[in-house]
């Protein structure tokens, strides 16, 4: 049988593999560096023209449909990694038919959450994980993807201003829908909860959870942000005619949480005297997508938050307060955050990304003005960062995450 | 424990005109282990989510044991989707990787490590309780995952084609596996599959489905012995049941030059041709040319017995597969008689073994 390869930007290269082996036979020397964690599959990484891939080996129409749908939400500009090619028609040399591999880019500067706990953490980075996952769930919710797996193994995380956000990874159980039931999403969040729990547990039980907080009431978190974040986007609210600040009140809130709302449904009770206000269509991204057209940075939206609340901070500072504000963040760009980003070392720019380098600069030296008592430039701090902080952090540019040992337990429901 | 009926049971996509589950209805006896099987689209996964509360139930009812569930949220119907999607933790012991999930549904610790022990002891794990799951076999890191679900003691276990993923061979011995530990549990299961291997193996019933609408729900004896039309004849069995055409006359059919009786009663509300449905093994293979004429193209040979797959000389004659495709004929011979390829065999139905199907509806004579 031939070998197959579907792919939306093929790259010749790909050709190369060892496509008539068993992905669990690869080579060490095409393998890129491995921690273990735990999968269905076998999950190997590859380096391929200077990339870095995720290849998974599955049944052939299970590798098409997650290619189809990884595709899907990335139009839907939900995050999730990105989907690179299947290949399929595999054989041995000896003819045997193999399995088909799904193949993804690896999301730079992305984390599992068992490399995360393998460094020294930060108290409450359990807390912060699920509050991303809340988020990345309540987002495919709207959307109408319903994912069947979630789980923190299923999930990569990226550092987001000292805060992380999550991206989704394995969708080979996940569906589609113009709508979700409420049975439907209730069902994602139990598999959530108890998967999260599990998950935690297990970390204690291999001495690496260094929190004494209890798994179990830990995960119960997920269900907590989710409903809180699921109401407060999509919740209906009543107001008097009288108010109308309300709605404007409404929409402020939703920004605060990230989100722009694209459609909002107003309706008046049968005698005028009130109105009946709900979010239809909401966005997440608020301050990226603000920050972006301002400056031209793509980051992420914790990050976003910071970096326009320090161009406030430079605006007041520098008294340009009449000025329009796109002159004034490009002023803040060119004498601020790239003098910042471009004096990082090159052998330190595999550390964090340059927004979040930036973010703890900012943070820094916070605590060099405090513990000096008076304020300090940011490019004294960002030297002292340099010189005493970075250089200790683990390079996290391509931490490839959780290489497999199959445990060949179970098989995703399908759709029929 | 508990008895499972879909009571006109449906379920219709927004925007959708034809219903994905059309007014479903099958009673499900209290341990019963049901397969709901048919081909892609036909509805039997929505149909295991309308119980698990998964789809929206837009029209009749659904009950587990005698209360109506059909409004009800998935958490409160106290069934278990099994193999959704267990993942084995490699630092909790096995024990651990059992029980957890009650944990977190707030039963006791000394609750939790007797139901774990005593599902341990059916799965025959007593003795690896404390190990981790890194030490166990494949078929072990199964039962373990299995564990998972029997420690919740649901009502229904519900099973959404477990085995999908699975390679051959271990789909075989999966299959084994879960089907024994039902009947030992004694579990009331619903299982969804495509294939009807699965189902025919596993199931104390099947109910097939066919583009919404149940076609048939019997024991596989019942399914394979009497299908009720040309559909669930030419979907039970492998390989497949033989469905030719052929015209009627007095008193019975003729297949090829070979006259059939058939009850006048049936035939009385068939039109001018039938489709007479003969399994592999019921065909007769005859010396002196008499029957249906098939060139034979293949035959494959099994040792004791041999499949000879072939087409009718005749080329007007239709072979059909129940699901309006065609497909060779094929016979089931002793393997120390087979014929060439090429050669020119006479069949016809054993006179004991044959189904006679309304050619226009498709409905059992």
């Amino acid at each position: 049988m031939a070998l197959q390869i579907t792919a939306s930007r093929p790259d010749p290269a790909l050709l190369d593999l060892p496509w008539r082996t068993p992905l669990e036979e690869w080579p060490d020397e095409i393998l890129a560096a491995l921690p273990r964690g735990i999968s269905r599959h076998v999950v190997r990484f590859v380096h391929l023209s200077g990339r870095v891939l995720a290849v998974k080996e599955i049944k052939t129409d299970i590798a098409q449909r997650e290619y189809e749908l990884l595709r899907n939400l990335r139009r839907l500009d939900l995050p999730s990694v990105e989907p690179f090619a299947v290949v399929s028609g595999r054989e041995t040399r000896d003819g045997m038919p193999l399995d088909a591999c799904l193949i993804t880019r690896h999301l730079p500067f992305s984390l599992p959450y068992r490399a995360l706990y393998s460094q020294n953490l930060r108290k409450g980075t359990a807390v912060r994980l699920i509050d991303a996952l809340a988020v990345l769930l309540v987002r495919l919710h709207l959307n109408g993807f319903w994912w069947g797996d979630v789980s923190l193994s299923n999930t990569l995380f990226r550092r987001d201003a000292g805060a992380f956000a999550a991206y989704l990874v394995d969708a080979e159980t996940g569906e589609l829908r113009a709508r979700l039931s409420d049975g439907q999403r209730e069902h994602d969040l139990d598999i959530a909860r108890v998967n999260i729990a599990g998950e935690l547990m297990d970390l204690e039980a291999g001495g690496l959870l260094q929190e004494e907080r209890d798994p179990v009431a830990v995960s119960a978190r997920i269900l907590t942000r989710y409903h809180e974040l699921w109401d407060a986007l999509t919740g209906a609210e009543l107001i008097e005619v009288g108010e109308r600040w309300r709605v404007d009140d409404r929409i402020r809130r939703l920004n605060a949480l990230g989100f722009d709302v694209d459609e909002l449904a107003m309706t008046t009770d049968v005698d005028g005297t009130r109105i009946h206000i709900e979010p239809k269509v909401v966005d997440a991204g608020h301050h990226s997508r603000r920050l972006l057209r301002l400056t031209g940075l793509d980051v992420r939206e914790n990050q976003a938050r910071r970096l326009l609340n320090d161009l406030d901070a430079f605006r007041i500072g520098t008294g340009r307060n009449e000025q329009d504000e796109e002159q004034v963040a490009h002023a803040w760009l060119t004498e601020v955050y790239e003098p910042v980003t471009r004096t990082v070392p090159r052998e330190l720019m595999g550390k964090l990304e340059p927004a979040e380098i930036f973010h703890e600069v900012l943070e820094h030296r916070w605590y060099l003005a405090e513990r000096a008592q008076h304020d300090i430039p940011i490019m004294e701090a960002l030297t002292d960062y340099i010189a005493s902080v970075l250089p200790g952090k683990p390079d996290e540019a391509t931490v490839v995450g959780t290489d497999t040992r199959e445990l060949p337990v179970i098989a995703p429901g399908r759709i029929d | 424990m508990a008895t499972v009926k879909f009571d006109n049971a449906t379920r219709i996509y927004p925007g959708n005109d034809t219903p994905s589950v059309d007014k479903l209805n099958i009673d499900i006896q209290d341990g019963e282990f049901l397969v709901l099987v048919g081909p892609s689209g036909c509805g039997k996964s929505t149909s295991l989510r309308m119980l698990a509360g998964l789809e929206e139930v837009n029209g009749g009812k659904i009950w587990i044991g005698d209360r109506d569930v059909t409004d009800m949220s998935p958490k409160d119907r106290d069934v278990a989707m099994v193999f959704q999607n267990y993942a084995l933790y490699p630092h909790m012991t096995v024990a651990d990787n059992m029980g957890f999930a009650l944990k977190i549904a707030g039963v006791d610790k000394s609750e939790i490590r007797s139901r774990v022990e005593e599902a341990a002891k059916i799965l025959d794990l007593t003795q690896y309780l404390e190990r981790k799951p890194k030490a166990l076999s494949g078929g072990q890191r199964q039962r373990v995952a299995m564990g998972r679900a029997i420690v919740r003691s649901p009502q229904v276990f519900l099973m959404d084609e477990p085995l999908s993923n699975l390679d051959a061979k271990l789909r075989v011995q999966t299959r084994t596996q879960i089907a024994s530990l039902q009947r030992r549990l004694g579990v009331t299961t619903v299982y969804v599959t495509h294939d009807q291997v699965e189902a025919m193996t596993m199931g104390d019933r099947i109910a097939l489905l066919k583009d919404g609408i149940l076609q048939q729900c019997a024991s596989p004896r019942e399914m394979y012995d009497k299908p009720v039309n040309v559909f669930v004849a030419g979907f039970i069995g492998s390989p497949a049941m033989n469905l030719v055409t052929v015209p009627v006359v007095d008193g019975g059919v003729k297949f090829g030059n070979h006259a059939l009786p058939v009850d006048r009663e049936a035939l009385a509300k068939a039109g001018k041709t039938v489709i007479v449905g003969v399994r592999p093994e019921d065909v007769e293979v005859t010396s002196n040319q008499d029957g249906l004429a098939i060139t034979v193209e293949l035959v494959e040979e099994l040792g004791a017995d041999a499949y000879v797959y072939g087409t009718p000389a005749d080329k007007s004659i239709e072979l059909e597969s129940g699901d309006g495709g065609i497909k060779p004929f094929i016979a089931r011979v002793d393997g120390r008689q087979v014929p060439m390829k090429g050669e020119t065999i006479y069949v016809h139905p054993s006179a004991d073994h044959m189904h006679v199907f309304n050619k226009e509806t498709g409905v059992r004579l």
